[in-house]
């Protein structure tokens, strides 16, 4: 079974912590955006050059100027700020910013991730995701367990060209979260609803701690 | 004795403003996608004819809009960018070898262009260590963190837009179309600024100046802005 898209980012939002600037990345991580747990007050970077994003416009109040680093229009919320390209990344290089959620191709055991080049296809570029991984104390991957061909994405070693090297600190995926302890590998600490350690085993082709049972998530 | 107390920048449009432009130059192009992108001097680029561009922007544009005019042209020799997705052209010039592309971390282009305008010749970063942009590069570790030696940019010309600018050539940006423009205008030894609006001096409040009129060389009158959106998303009136 696993978790849908949408729990795997608001089980990511459960991390959140209250007064946290948070960078979410493209894809999954933005849906987090839609789970802030009550009480918590974050405010989301946008590495194009905005704090305090808020949700998509109502239309007809679509803004040209004012776009996420995704390039789609956003809002500003109260108490927002603009900036340029370069004060963006010394917030985020200067470890100003306390949380980053990125999506991933591979992640290893050790931590490395790689989400920005497969040989042989266009390749896009890294936009702002190895400035973010390099620097970011705090980085959670959200994606799915195991690729379109059913081959695990938390492997011994990365196969894809890397983003950034044993920085990853935690994984969301549709079917379990994982820590990464570059010592040890990913060690898990909870199972989505209705998955059983065994599958998870199966489909983690890294180093795998399993330490006593294994909680289910609570969404 | 008749002095003014400021330097005028101005020029009349968008071709006065390219002179000395040349052939095979490194040009940097302020904006983020198609937000905040300097949408006259493109097209008077592209009507000039200039060739063999390398050009320093963060986006390549798209298909028919933004730095995608001059790709069809055949204008741009090189691409230094951090990401060049949604161009079909690009992709077939690019793949095709036609077109040199060097990607690079968004955050060490920003700072590459800084660090041009600031007069710091390299700076160290950990961006990109243990990843193919660090290949043959210095690396030095800090505080127990390795770190790659990168260099400032050095281009003759910068093209940025702004929202408001006044005849001194101090600039004010608006939203996130300020993005990769503050720190070009400071790298290029030409920065040339077209902004919506351009007013006399003593319009605009010292206080809220974002970039001051030393980095600008040249400022113009923008025309016609289309300011196209790439990706338009919206929520129901009901949310």
């Amino acid at each position: 079974m696993g978790l849908s898209k949408d729990q795997i980012a608001q089980r990511i939002a459960q991390e959140l912590r209250d007064g946290w600037y948070v960078n979410l990345g493209i894809g999954i991580p933005t849906l987090v955006a839609n789970h802030i747990p009550q009480g918590i007050n974050v405010e989301f970077q946008s590495e194009n050059g905005i704090l305090g994003m808020g949700p998509f416009p109502f239309e007809g109040e679509e803004d040209a100027d004012l776009i996420n680093a995704g390039k789609q229009t956003i809002t500003a919320m109260p108490g927002a700020s603009f900036f340029s390209s370069e004060l963006s990344f010394a917030m985020i290089r200067g470890q100003h910013v306390q949380l980053t959620v990125l999506g991933a191709m591979e992640v290893s055991d050790s931590g490395d991730i790689a989400n920005w080049k497969i040989p042989g296809r266009m390749v896009k570029g890294m936009g702002g995701a190895m400035d973010l991984v390099a620097s970011a104390e705090n980085i959670i991957v959200a994606m799915q367990h195991t690729n379109r061909a059913g081959e695990s994405k938390l492997l011994p070693e990365c196969s894809l060209p890397l983003t950034g090297v044993q920085c990853v600190k935690k994984i969301v995926t549709d079917l379990a979260v994982l820590e990464v302890d570059p010592q040890r590998g990913f060690v898990l600490l909870e199972r989505a609803p209705g998955v059983t350690v065994d599958e998870i085993q199966s489909k983690t082709a890294g180093r795998l701690v399993v330490e006593g049972e294994v909680p289910e998530m609570q969404l | 004795m008749s002095t003014t107390n400021y330097i005028s920048k101005v020029v009349p449009d968008a071709s006065a403003a390219l002179e000395g432009l040349e052939d095979n130059m490194t040009v940097m192009f302020g904006g983020f996608g198609l937000c905040g992108i300097p949408e006259n001097s493109i097209t008077a680029i592209r009507e000039k004819g200039t060739t063999g561009i390398t050009c320093i922007s963060n986006n390549a544009g798209v298909d028919d809009f933004g730095l995608g005019l001059l790709l069809h042209t055949r204008q741009i020799k090189k691409m230094i960018a951090s990401y060049v997705g949604e161009n079909d052209e690009f992709e077939r010039q690019m793949l095709s070898g036609e077109l040199e592309v060097e990607l690079i971390p968004q955050g060490t282009l920003a700072e590459r262009c800084r660090a041009a305008g600031a007069g710091v010749p390299a700076f160290y970063t950990p961006a990109g260590y243990g990843t193919e942009v660090a290949e043959g590069k210095e690396v030095r570790v800090f505080n127990g963190k390795p770190h790659i030696l990168e260099h400032a940019f050095d281009a003759p010309f910068a093209f940025v837009k702004a929202w408001k600018g006044d005849k001194a050539g101090n600039l004010i940006f608006k939203g996130t179309a300020r993005n990769f423009n503050p720190m070009m205008a400071m790298a290029g030894k030409v920065t040339v600024a077209e902004v919506e609006e351009l007013v006399e001096v003593g319009e605009l409040d010292p206080n809220s100046i974002h970039i001051p009129g030393i980095f600008v060389q040249r400022i113009f009158q923008g025309v016609g802005y289309e300011k196209r959106i790439e990706q338009r998303t919206v929520r129901a009136k009901s949310e």
